[in-house]
């Protein structure tokens, strides 16, 4: 094949790696987000104090520290927990992005007019009726962008993987570079494929945002 | 059972903690670039001359659809080959204010859009010129309620440095991954370097939300 269609077929079986990863990750961010969201807003304070010190936690350091150290420290005792690098992957991506998204979700549900809640209490709804037939459908609605948001960077996130030895898009590129050299043209491929991927998500998340004739 | 050892955590601090003054200078350097590139994009972006604003709007969007990290290893590979040798840190802050200069951009650009349309015709009725207008009316109205979100940029890339590592920089993390290597004990190491990137985001955190309770915008 001509150059650079040559560096295709390695670099496309990164791309599945990639690919995977994002979409194992993002539905682990997508459950964490929705159930530690709902948590917060949690009378009891025991549940919303435990969420809120996942939440923080996760926000308030970094994604790559968060993935070496489930990487490297829980294999260790006490833990003696190993995971292989893809396992460990998705589980930090998720857990962090989990993290952020758990916010979006909750300012999504405070953001749900009280009379909605009074309107479900009146009408004799439970709680968890009123949870999953009143509020989070509307919330759903309002959390679609900045979600889609979310996806986005954590899409661009999983090439930390390529630092714990997964060999995700990233990682086949830098082993290209040396095996192959041509290290212009091998990383300008790269750059473009990470564009194609996230860019159409982009005009996607336009799309809604443009739609949104509810909010 | 090995735990935590706390006698090799506070053994190891010190270099951790002069390895964060790396970290710090990193986000700080960065961040000024970031700002300056973010404003010029913006301004580029609104400029009436296609050529202008054409390649700025193509920059932002580019750079903010790939991974830092790929940028990050793209300036650090392909510039010197191109004869441009730089040190591993300054092509670390090169990367960093790219990549948040885009989205730094995208914050001037809303807040410059949030003037009022009555201030632009004013500072022309009145006949200022196109540098006192940007200088003394609209920039002065528009920064302040960027505050906030400028503020979760500067945390996000504080966050973000450790991905410098990947291309040499020792700073705090990278100086975690030689304390791990060297002694074989991973624990310590990467748990403080959490705390300690905990212990400055998170207040800093707090700060940005008063920032936001007070200028009244997200």
């Amino acid at each position: 094949m001509l150059p650079p269609f040559d560096l295709l077929p390695t670099l496309v079986r990164g791309l599945r790696v990639t690919i995977g990863l994002t979409l194992a990750a993002s539905t682990l961010a997508l459950i964490v987000a929705v159930i530690a969201g709902v948590a917060r807003t949690s009378k009891n304070p025991l549940i919303s104090g435990i969420v809120g010190f996942y939440v923080e936690l996760f926000r308030g350091t970094s994604v790559l520290v968060q993935m070496f150290w489930i990487f490297f420290v829980l294999p260790i005792p006490p833990f003696n927990i190993s995971l292989s690098p893809f396992l460990a992957g998705v589980i930090a991506l998720g857990l962090n992005v989990g993290a952020y998204g758990s916010e979006v979700v909750r300012g999504a549900i405070q953001a749900i007019s009280r009379s909605q809640i009074e309107a479900g209490i009146a009408l004799n709804f439970t709680p968890t009726q009123r949870m999953t037939r009143i509020i989070l459908p509307q919330a759903m609605v309002r959390i679609l962008p900045p979600f889609g948001n979310l996806l986005i960077e954590l899409l661009k996130s999983t090439a930390l993987v390529s630092l714990i030895t997964l060999s995700d898009l990233t990682f086949q590129a830098l082993t290209l570079r040396q095996t192959v050299g041509r290290t212009t043209e091998v990383f300008a491929v790269l750059l473009i494929m990470y564009f194609l991927l996230a860019y159409p998500l982009t005009l996607g998340v336009r799309w809604v945002e443009g739609r949104r004739v509810w909010a | 059972m090995v735990t935590f050892d706390w006698e090799f955590a506070w053994e190891i601090l010190p270099q951790l903690l002069e390895a964060m003054v790396v970290t710090i200078e990193a986000t700080v350097v960065g961040f000024a670039f970031a700002a300056v590139l973010g404003l010029l994009l913006a301004l580029g972006r609104r400029s009436e001359t296609w050529w202008i604003s054409r390649p700025a709007g193509a920059i932002v969007e580019f750079v903010r659809s790939t991974p830092l990290l790929v940028q990050l290893f793209f300036l650090f590979y392909v510039l010197p080959r191109y004869g441009v040798r730089l040190p591993a840190f300054v092509v670390g802050v090169i990367g960093l204010g790219l990549h948040y200069g885009s989205y730094t951009s995208e914050v001037y650009r809303a807040g410059i859009d949030a003037i009022a349309r009555g201030q632009w015709e004013a500072a022309t009725a009145l006949n200022f010129s196109q540098r006192h207008k940007w200088t003394k009316i609209i920039l002065p109205q528009a920064i302040p309620p960027m505050l906030p979100a400028l503020g979760n940029y500067l945390v996000a890339m504080f966050k973000e440095t450790p991905l410098l590592a990947a291309i040499t920089v020792v700073e705090m993390f990278q100086r975690a991954k030689i304390i791990s290597s060297l002694t074989f004990r991973p624990l310590e190491p990467y748990t403080l370097v959490g705390v300690l990137f905990f212990v400055l985001s998170f207040p800093s955190a707090l700060l940005i939300q008063r920032l936001e309770a007070r200028f009244g915008t997200r």
